[in-house]
């Protein structure tokens, strides 16, 4: 009963999602207050149907209702009931119900914070977004209902949530990933909008970017959840793997980076304008793009869903729908008037133009290489894969023009600097990261290395140039306390941002290049010297779970001075139900370094297959992407956005202007 | 003009998306090496194997051998392995593996883990044997004869049926010119 319930909401939220993509949009052509008033109602119903349907299913997790084919083929009366809720999200059905509910999320915000914003604007991105959720719900009726029965006979326990997403990290890692890449559908709608209203302008630009901004710090939260997860999940201590799903979401990632750049300078400047609006559409395009990857099948990856030619059919349609009609709507209507305004080469246009191309090179890179063996297939008929050595090849390098090119953007000025005079203002960073890099890259025991000195000289250049571009701002200022209150949120929010991505390198380099790890042979008792600690392995015993059975080893860590470290418990779990064996990594988590270690296969004799880690720095990787979220979170705090009706008869003028379009 | 340039981004996509439709229903077909019927590349590389010796192209004389490119990373090679384990078990083919652009450690582990099926497996940690090959990625098969000549290349997964139809009738073949007898 509870899954018909949620099943028929799907389908009342199918209708009003066509009539949201269709009444606004009309009201707008036709300059029908009323219909584009209907936006915001329907985007409510919407938002409520689908979370109707989205308990529902909860509802039949929770109950163990094993009726209903999701449920039976993605959970059991023996797992545990946080995992019952997450299991909601555990495969392709029910994960991509949630997508739908998000999308509905975004479209109900938009819908309650634009109120200050040209009603025509506002019900055409009302409507373009409705228009998104009508394909969203049609592919989730059509090929992919979570709600399907297995009646008459309905199985008497369930097969079990797969063993690798039991897991907190798992929890939360799709959701923060889904409202990344849905919420890059609230800038496309704008980018549309606008298009079809022929306004291309800062105010355009100034509407956008908090959206981006907030969808972007969810997938950033997200790709670190994943990094994490994989890190001491899949027990082999890596944190990335080029993987094509990983990719999937690191290009709308790199694209949304480039795009909140591009739209600073469309709305300070109002250049770029064309660029701008190109990337919000290649932005979702990819988001889009990920998801034909994931569900199709196309592509051989762990995390790849079921299988199905048809759902893969489905969503290239709804691709060639939405990025090609986009994209013809682009070539049709951009601007191509050059703009009046001009900058010279040493300015932050400048800066930001290459910060872009940097960014979208990077992006078409891993597209072809994500790509490639599906195009080697289809000229050739066989299955391959890239790997990383490709990918290896021309990121880091990429991310270290980036870098440096991100130090003489935020101290460089709009529209023009005098050379002699940024070389003035920066030597110092310069002099102090090539000082100080160096000094710490001989420092350690394991001798100089050349990425270790490259890396460190990047990550100390962003630092102390926002240090600089910091001092600048306070240097007129009568006390630094009243300087730093004058300064913005959003510009606090730019310098956490990039504090991050430096962060973030600098636990890329140093976890690459001072990890240690061993794979060996212990028997109890026996002992191994890793990074100036040892490892003794105590033995294993065996434990049991709610749902496993396991074997716990225990390995005691011990400094030079012999106190104990720490102790860790690996264990080799073997889940009932799904009969699969899983590693589960003992990991001694800290800020410079992490001990990590995974049992392998029994040897006999007491003894095991151990792999050992110290990884340097690996939770920097992560750290970094959290503070980068938490620059784009400041960045939207910004008072600048909460202002609600600035001054009304420019919205009038607005008005005007876009009903005449 | 400018407007004619707009239109790009669309074309790349409808390209794109053609690649993709195809790619739902791949076509199979093989692809052509610049080196059939030619001499394996001279290579002088470490083995896989405990006791760090150097392999060299005289290991693939003899007899009918196939080389088999695979690495850590590339997750068709984990769906080929179980064929290869079989081929080398129960048809007693002689493989030999070209560990290609691998963590040696990670490679090391994986045999242990999942079975041997190589005779002895050459490490190719900087890629430049496969550059010489010309290797496309992972996992790509050759099929070398007894003089050391390559006679057949297939990229992709081996499994039973591309080992039916496309490697056994070839391997069959030079066995049969080969044996003295």
């Amino acid at each position: 009963m509870i899954a018909e319930i949620g099943h028929f909401a799907v389908i009342l939220a199918f209708c009003l999602s066509l009539v949201l993509a269709i009444v606004p949009m009309m009201g707008s052509v036709l300059r029908q207050t009323l219909w584009m008033a209907m936006g915001k109602p329907l985007a409510v119903g919407l938002f409520g149907l689908l979370l109707i349907a989205f308990v529902s299913l909860g509802y039949c997790f929770a109950t163990d209702d094993f009726s209903v084919a999701y449920v039976a083929h993605n959970s059991n009366s023996l797992l545990p009931l946080p995992y019952k809720i997450s299991a909601i999200w555990g495969a392709h059905e029910g994960s991509f119900l949630l997508w739908c509910l998000m999308a509905a999320g975004w479209t109900l915000a938009v819908a309650v914070f634009s109120q200050s914003l040209p009603r025509v604007l506002v019900a055409r991105v009302l409507s373009i977004l409705g228009l998104c959720s009508v394909g969203f719900l049609a592919f989730l009726l059509f090929t992919s209902n979570p709600f399907k029965r297995l009646l008459p006979h309905a199985p008497i326990d369930g097969r079990d949530l797969n063993p690798l997403l039991q897991d907190f990290g798992l929890i939360i890692h799709p959701p923060m990933l889904y409202m990344g890449y849905v919420g890059f559908s609230v800038v496309f709608a704008f980018a549309i909008a606008a298009l079809l209203g022929g306004r291309l302008d800062a105010a355009w630009a100034r509407w956008s970017r908090p959206w981006t901004t907030i969808a972007w710090s969810f997938l950033t939260v997200g790709i670190a959840l994943g990094s994490w997860w994989a890190y001491y999940e899949l027990g082999w201590g890596g944190w990335w793997f080029w993987d094509p799903v990983e990719n999937a979401s690191f290009m709308p990632w790199l694209m949304g980076t480039a795009l909140m750049h591009s739209l600073a300078v469309t709305e300070k400047r109002g250049v770029f304008k064309s660029w701008t609006v190109f990337l919000a559409i290649a932005t979702f395009s990819l988001s889009l793009l990920g998801a034909f990857l994931v569900r199709s099948g196309v592509l051989t990856s762990v995390h790849a869903f079921a299988t199905d030619p048809e759902r893969g059919v489905f969503i290239l349609a709804f691709l060639l729908f939405v990025v090609g009609g986009s994209l013809l709507l682009y070539a049709l209507r951009a601007p191509t008037v050059q703009s009046s305004t001009q900058f010279s080469l040493w300015s932050r246009e400048t800066l930001l133009l290459l910060n872009n191309i940097v960014l979208t090179i990077a992006t078409a890179l891993i597209l072809v290489g994500t790509l490639y063996p599906l195009l080697a297939e289809a000229l050739s008929g066989s299955k391959l894969s890239v790997g990383p050595p490709y990918f290896n090849q021309f990121f880091p390098g990429l991310m270290v023009a980036l870098a440096l090119l991100l130090g003489i953007g935020i101290t460089v000025n709009w529209k023009h600097s005098r050379l002699m005079q940024l070389f003035g203002y920066l030597r110092w960073a310069l002099l102090g990261a090539l000082v100080l890099g160096s000094a710490l890259s001989v420092w350690h025991t394991q001798g100089w290395l050349l990425p270790v000195w490259i890396g460190l000289v990047v990550v100390i250049w962003i630092a102390l140039s926002a240090l600089t571009d910091l001092f600048r701002k306070l240097k007129h200022q009568s006390s630094l306390w009243r300087g730093l209150r004058k300064l913005t949120l959003s510009y606090y929010g730019m310098h956490l941002g990039h504090m991050g991505f430096a962060i973030c390198i600098l636990g890329v380099v140093l976890t690459s290049f001072y990890s240690e790890e061993r794979d060996l042979r212990m028997a109890p008792g026996d002992q191994l010297q890793l990074s100036g600690l040892t490892f003794t392995f105590m033995g294993t015993q065996q434990v049991t779970g709610p749902n496993y059975k396991a074997d716990q080893g225990e390995i005691k860590v011990t400094n030079a001075d012999g106190d104990v470290v720490t102790r860790l418990y690996p264990q080799k779990r073997q889940y009932q139900v799904q009969r699969s064996m899983m590693t589960e990594a003992a990991i001694d988590p800290g800020i410079t370094r992490d001990l990590y270690v995974a049992l392998g296969e029994p040897l006999g004799e007491g003894a095991w297959a151990v792999r050992v880690h110290y990884k340097a720095f690996v939770r920097c990787i992560w750290l970094g992407a959290l503070v980068m979220a938490l620059g784009g979170v400041l960045a939207v705090l910004d008072k600048r956005y909460r202002r609600r009706r600035v001054v009304v008869s420019n919205e009038q003028t607005a008005e005007t202007v876009y009903s005449h379009a | 003009m400018k407007r004619l340039k707009l239109f790009i981004p669309l074309l790349v996509f409808v390209l794109l998306a053609g690649f993709l439709y195809r790619a739902l229903y791949q076509d199979p077909r093989t692809l052509p090496s610049a080196l059939l019927y030619k001499p394996f590349p001279a290579f002088s590389l470490p083995s896989l194997g405990e006791n760090q010796q150097t392999l060299d192209a005289s290991l693939l004389k003899g007899d009918v051998t196939l080389v088999n490119v695979w690495a850590t990373w590339c997750p068709s090679c984990h769906v080929e392995h179980p064929f290869l384990l079989k081929l080398a078990q129960q048809m007693r083919v002689r493989i030999v593996g070209i560990n290609y652009k691998d963590d040696t450690q990670q490679a090391k582990q994986w045999l242990v883990k999942l079975g041997n099926p190589y005779q002895a497996t050459v490490v190719d940690e900087t890629g430049d044997l496969g550059i010489e090959l010309g290797v496309y990625g992972a996992p790509e098969t050759y099929i070398v004869d007894q003089q050391g000549i390559i006679r057949y290349k297939h990229v992709g997964v081996v499994d039973e049926r591309v080992w039916q139809e496309s490697l056994l009738p070839i391997v069959k073949q030079l066995q049969a010119k080969g044996d003295p007898s």
